[in-house]
């Protein structure tokens, strides 16, 4: 289900755990198989977690299903809807908020034609608010993918960056 | 020893405990709902909080530890307002819909609402609404908007079912109890998590909606079913059994039941029940009275004494029959000159039976082997045959003690094994003496039995050494050692283990009355507490070697037998097949003439002794149904009718006294056999089955309790094998084969298994659709479908 590369990346995170505490690499092996979906994935379904790959992660490091569901859904950059290929979260917490981060995201959503929380009909981009990133200094932020960050967002940036995500 | 005072009250407490501890200690209340005495600690719920001197907060008294000097006070203003706060809280997004709850009326939200809320609701806003869940057959999560999210359910599949099977998805507002996607809770001891459960959001399936707590009335018993003997509370209305809930006994089940126990009551009120007396005249079945009923059984045993003598009659009962009843039964047999009594139908190796000085038993308290430091299990499947046990050897792993298996599947246990060795039931004797020949070469002792031939592998020195090594050790063997047909090889090379290692060693008893048949002599060679009789054939004897004439006590012989086959060959070429019998079954149809309506435990008095040898008694919880009577006093009116003396009784206790006052039970507890012999050869290459007997058909009440029935663990039994034997038989993973023992075979899908070991297919007995089959442990063959 998952690639021999990924397996490896998983295996390392083992690796960081004693022997019979592989219940630990849960964050990370889930990451890492979302990191794979969201790469590989053709379409939104495609991109995100669902129950296939969290069993089957859970089978790999011998623990219950339902322990790697709690961890899955307890966090919310663990994708578990369909997202585009694109996901982009803008920080909208209050001293976000207070120096544009609002504004940044409606004007993302106005450009895209995208509602806060849905993903395009070409499957391209996903747009969500998200909590303080810890970069209140650089407003408005920006994630792109979970990884990549992006500091202050203002409407030509914005366009620089959605013109680079293509 | 920590100094603490509780409202005024002073007191002192081992250190560790938590004030939640210390409260309980002085019988001081402390409201909660997340705390659990068997379970780990969450602190989640709030609805403990206590005020404590010198802290500035109110603290959580199941989580906070206790300090030297401590001063709790649990209900001063500010822990009052702090417990009506958690409960103003609690009941925001709670349906406050008790009158339409089956849990109303024994919910600890509804108690604790009553005693710490307030009568009406600030909260005026939308509440929240959780979807159901679908559990399974045993366990309701239909209205899961009730969940308080105390993670006791969770807490429960983990560590004592073993294996999360509940979790709590998602975070904050949006949090749910569920099962993983699309799965069903399967642990053999789900339904614990419903009586855990505070409020009503788990609710048992089958009792749902039937009747009001309020309106039951609670009766104690114990189970029928396996040799545990968990103590129950059987819930009645009307004269019906509503439900079972346990009583709570730390020494034998803590306060746990299985879900074998809780809802096999659906059998007891099955459409199945036998409710006349009924005879068969040429073919057909006729109600009778008891009156015709017992004078055509009269005549029967009268006509086929006099015809083929006494030996040609067999007596074979259920050990999950009473002790009374076994008692008469075979007091019933020996006066009328009928030696033919056996108690071990799924037996195939009686040759121990000789050697025997007492009654097989665990050889140790249930509290003494979960303490035991090392335990060897032979041949076990283990969550099968007694559920709680294995939990609470589990629980037993966790503190420290180490378990040793040796077995003919590796079988998931849930737990850390600290050696395992998996081999063919043609190896397993082989195994155990690999273990046997470590022990001797660690003690440098002798051992009568010539282990020349034995090579000892690396596990079975592991074995060896932990049993050795321990401070206490336990050996038992299992239904699979039990029933195998090298018992008393087995029985031989655990008592050498024992000798020389200073462990225990034991059987893990069958059913919930085995060693009280064996104490009463339900067997052929020994009498009430061991008393000399003259010897009469074994089970297996009778089946081999057609009697004329059977009287069957709860048996039902073709899910009760060793060889199902052989057993219903045998009572089809009798002349006469007498059933005293719970349920109108329909290999009984088939086979029996006459059938008589017996009461079930629940309608009879009686008492069970347990594998730990436990006299439990009990009295009937419901009148007989129909024209049913209590097996004792069917068997004494037969006893005067047969013109036999000594059958005069008037109540159960009579009976019970009568078999008391012939011995002691402790001291005619004994495993230990007068010599000892076991054929230690490594094994012959041959294909054998596996057939053990489902967690659901182990007896013939628990057979007819629908909703257990609906479980997976019920499913139509598919056959296994190693990928080796797949190969070798040319068939792929799932094809249907023919599988053949003798002259009956069955058509059935054969699945490859990695936890198998090579020479062995694994088809369950004691199911209907694989009757047709011979012997539990006796060669297979594979044919292509
Ligand atoms: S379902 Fe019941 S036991 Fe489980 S968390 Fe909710 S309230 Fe607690
Ligand atoms: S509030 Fe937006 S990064 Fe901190
Ligand atoms: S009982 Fe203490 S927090 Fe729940």
């Amino acid at each position: 289900m998952l690639s021999a590369q990924s397996l490896a990346l998983i295996d390392r995170e083992v690796a960081k755990y004693p022997a019979d505490q592989k219940r630990s690499a849960v964050m990370g092996a889930l990451r890492i198989a979302l990191e794979e979906r969201r790469s590989t994935g053709e379409t939104p379904e495609a991109r995100c977690l669902n129950q296939e790959v969290i069993e089957f992660v859970a089978n790999y490091l011998e623990i219950p299903p339902v322990a790697a569901y709690e961890v899955a859904t307890f966090y919310n950059m663990y994708d578990m809807k369909p997202v585009g290929k694109y996901k982009i979260t803008v920080c909208t917490n209050l001293p976000c908020a207070l120096r544009g981060g609002v504004n940044a995201a409606e004007y993302i959503s106005h450009k895209l034609g995208i509602a806060i929380g849905e993903t395009s009909s070409d499957g391209m981009y996903t747009l969500l608010e998200g909590e303080c990133m810890g970069a209140c200094g650089d407003a408005p932020v920006l994630l792109v993918n979970n990884h990549s960050m992006c500091s202050f967002m203002t409407s030509e940036a914005i366009d620089k960056k959605l013109a680079e995500l293509k | 020893m920590l100094e603490i005072e509780i409202d005024g009250k002073k007191l002192t407490v081992p250190q560790g405990s938590t004030v939640m501890d210390a409260a309980h200690s002085v019988g001081t209340y402390i409201p909660h709902f997340c705390y659990h005495k068997k379970l780990s600690i969450a602190a989640n719920c709030r609805m403990c909080l206590v005020e404590v001197e010198k802290a500035p907060k109110p603290l959580p008294a199941c989580a906070t530890p206790v300090t030297d000097g401590m001063k709790v006070h649990t209900h001063s203003d500010m822990a009052k307002k702090a417990q009506a706060g958690v409960m103003e809280f609690l009941l925001i997004n709670h349906p406050l819909d008790c009158p339409i709850c089956d849990q109303g009326g024994e919910c600890q939200l509804q108690d604790l609402a009553v005693g710490y809320g307030n009568s009406a609701s600030r909260y005026q806003e939308e509440k929240r609404v959780v979807v159901g869940k679908d559990m399974g057959p045993l366990v309701s999560a239909e209205e899961m908007s009730r969940c308080i999210h105390c993670t006791r359910c969770v807490r429960f599949t983990e560590e004592i079912g073993g294996f999360q099977e509940i979790g709590m998805a998602n975070r904050s507002e949006f949090s749910e109890i569920l099962p993983f996607l699309g799965k069903t809770v399967d642990s053999e001891i789900s339904g614990n998590v419903i009586d855990l459960c505070p409020v009503g959001a788990l609710t048992s399936k089958p009792f749902r909606y039937s009747t009001r707590a309020w309106e039951l009335s609670r009766r104690k018993s114990v189970s029928p079913h396996d040799g545990l003997g968990a103590n129950l509370i059987v819930q009645v209305k009307g004269n019906q059994v509503m439900r079972v809930l346990p009583l709570e006994n730390e020494e034998i089940n803590e306060c746990w039941i299985a879900d074998r126990d809780r809802f096999s009551y659906e059998g007891l009120n099955s459409a199945e029940r036998l409710q006349k007396p009924m005879i068969k005249h040429d073919g057909k079945w006729h109600e009778a009275d008891w009156q015709t009923a017992l004078e055509y059984v009269v005549k029967g045993l009268n006509g086929v004494s006099r015809d083929h003598g006494k030996d040609a009659i067999g007596v074979l009962a259920s050990p999950h029959s009473t002790t009374e009843e076994l008692f008469l039964a075979q007091k019933l047999a020996r006066s009328f000159g009928v030696n033919n009594v056996d108690y071990r139908l799924r037996r195939s190796d009686f040759r121990a039976d000789a050697a025997q000085q007492g009654a097989l038993w665990l050889g140790s308290s249930i509290v003494d082997l979960a303490s035991a430091k090392s335990v060897l299990v032979v041949g076990s499947t283990q969550r099968q045959e007694q559920p709680l046990l294995a939990s609470r050897l589990r629980q037993a792993v966790k503190k420290g003690s180490e378990l040793n298996v040796i077995h003919v599947a590796d079988d998931a246990l849930l737990t850390k094994l600290n050696a395992k060795l998996i081999v063919s039931p043609l190896a397993l004797v082989n195994a155990l003496a690999q273990v046997l020949k470590a022990v001797v070469a660690i003690k440098s002792g002798e051992s009568a039995i010539d282990l020349a031939a034995v090579s000892v592998s690396a596990e079975a020195q592991r074995i060896a050494e932990s049993l050795c090594g321990a401070e206490s050790a336990s050996v038992v063997l299992g239904n699979v050692a039990q029933h195998h047909p090298a018992f008393s090889e087995l029985l031989s090379l655990a008592q050498e283990i024992a000798r020389l290692s200073g462990a225990r060693f034991g059987v893990l008893a069958e059913a919930a009355n085995s060693v009280g048949a064996e104490l009463v002599g339900a067997v052929p060679t020994r009498g009430v507490f061991g008393a000399a009789v003259s010897a009469g054939l074994d089970a297996q004897q009778m089946i081999a070697a057609p009697r004329k004439a059977y009287v069957l006590l709860n048996s039902e012989v073709e899910f009760d037998s060793y060889n199902p086959q052989a057993a219903v060959a045998a009572m089809k070429s009798a002349e006469t097949v007498i059933a005293l019998t719970a349920f109108k079954a329909e290999g009984l149809l088939d086979y029996a003439d006459v059938l008589l309506p017996i009461a079930p435990f629940s309608e009879t008095a009686g008492s069970f002794v347990n594998m730990e040898g436990r006299l439990q008694t009990f009295n009937g919880v419901v009148r007989p149904l129909g024209e049913a009577r209590p097996a004792w006093k069917v068997l004494r009116v037969l006893g005067n009718m047969l013109g036999i003396s000594g059958f005069e009784y008037t109540s159960v206790e009579e009976v019970r006294a009568e078999w008391q006052g012939k011995g002691d039970i402790a001291p005619s507890l004994n495993n230990v056999l007068a010599s000892v012999s076991a054929n230690v050869q490594p094994a012959a290459t041959a294909l054998v089955r596996v057939g053990e007997v489902p967690l659901y058909q182990a007896d013939a009440i628990c057979r007819r309790a629908s909703s257990l029935q609906a479980t997976r663990a019920a499913a139509v039994p598919v056959a296994h094998a190693a990928q080796s034997v797949l190969d070798a038989a040319g068939v792929q993973s799932g094809a249907v084969v023919v599988l053949k023992q003798g002259d009956g075979q069955v058509r059935v899908a054969l699945e490859a298994d990695a936890t198998l070991p090579a020479g062995v297919v694994r088809l369950a007995t004691a199911h209907p659709t694989t009757i047709a089959l011979g012997g539990m442990f006796d060669p297979i063959e594979i044919k292509q479908g």
